[in-house]
């Protein structure tokens, strides 16, 4: 019977449908807070702030490493402080910990790099983060693929 | 023959993945990378994070192994993973052994994905050492395929559920050659 049939596959097909769904509203939780609502004026290309550390003596901003340790303790920004996954509330604490105690017209220079630019779960936390503590001079590192491509294989200045 | 349900749920899975990645894969990943290529992949041992048995990669000799270094927070990672799943389904008579390597900096988050992806190959956490061993790991998804000698044959930066990275996993399956590990 048709209807039998109908009934029979949806009842199959339902859970594995639903399951499926579940799954991919899982997964784009960690889509969800994109890059892309940085906006384009506090954004800097990997080229332009390697010159800049090159032509300074001291960095022009604080860099901060807003990323995993795992990435963080293989290779890092010559000079980048460890300031925590920002997508994670224990990150997003060492971020505030770590800039409590400066003036708000600091120049900081965030950075993550984890993952490619638009499903970084890290760098618009970070970014909101220092905005509602009234950070004024803040930058974001726009790395498009990963720190490794963008960064470490272009000869820029490690540790 | 394959019952219409398993076909249908499978047909679900894959258009699952191929929707997901149609969304998650910028066309701008770098898909190659020079270090470790042609070299005999770096020995390791390293507790499963399911079961804490260790797992030595040298104990897949004679196999092709997809060594698959991700994380719980890289949603480009989490993507591929069912396609993975399926390979190790599909190929496991064949020789293949997909090997996951996690780079969260610690085992829980690792371990809920392993559950919630229904996980079929084993998975253990990476570390600094064993990052470097392979050349850095400075982002993710990033992919090792081994052949059945234990020589890497590519790496990809990137994800790698994709035809094309399958035809290459088949055409090393189809070397039969099973020569020891150096």
């Amino acid at each position: 019977m048709p209807t039998q049939n109908t009934r029979r596959n949806f009842l199959l097909h339902a859970p594995v449908a639903l399951g499926a769904i579940a799954l991919a509203l899982d997964t784009s939780r960690l889509l969800a807070e994109s890059a892309t609502t940085i906006p384009s004026s506090a954004l800097l290309e990997p080229g332009f702030v390697n010159a800049q550390l090159q032509r300074s003596h001291a960095a022009p901003w604080k860099i901060l490493q807003v990323g995993f340790h795992s990435m963080f303790d293989q290779k890092h920004i010559r000079g980048a402080i460890y300031a925590g996954p920002a997508s994670q509330p224990d990150g997003l604490a060492l971020l505030r910990q770590t800039v409590s105690s400066w003036p708000r017209t600091q120049a900081i220079l965030l950075y993550c790099g984890c993952c490619p630019w638009t499903h970084c779960p890290n760098i618009a936390p970070a970014w909101d983060q220092l905005q509602s503590m009234h950070f004024s001079a803040v930058k974001v590192l726009r790395i498009e693929n990963n720190f490794g491509a963008d960064w470490a294989a272009k000869g820029y200045p490690v540790a | 023959m394959r019952e219409p349900a398993q076909s249908g749920r499978r047909n679900l899975l894959h258009a699952l993945t191929a929707g997901v990645f149609l969304c998650a894969c910028p066309s701008t990943f770098a898909r190659t990378s020079s270090i470790a290529v042609h070299s005999s992949a770096p020995d390791f041992t390293r507790p499963s994070i399911t079961n804490h048995a260790p797992v030595h990669l040298r104990a897949f000799r004679g196999k092709v192994v997809l060594l698959n270094f991700w994380a719980s927070w890289c949603g480009p990672c989490l993507a591929e993973i069912p396609q993975l799943v399926i390979w190790q389904n599909r190929y496991r008579d064949q020789g293949l052994q997909i090997l996951g390597i996690s780079m969260d900096d610690s085992s829980r988050a690792a371990l809920e994905w392993v559950h919630k992806l229904s996980i079929n190959y084993p998975v253990v956490m990476s570390d600094p050492r064993l990052s470097l061993l392979y050349g850095g790991i400075l982002g993710l998804p990033v992919s090792f395929l081994v052949d059945r000698a234990g020589v890497v044959q590519r790496r990809y930066d990137g994800s790698i559920a994709d035809s094309h990275t399958e035809q290459e996993l088949v055409r090393l399956l189809r070397e039969s050659s099973a020569k020891p590990w150096a």
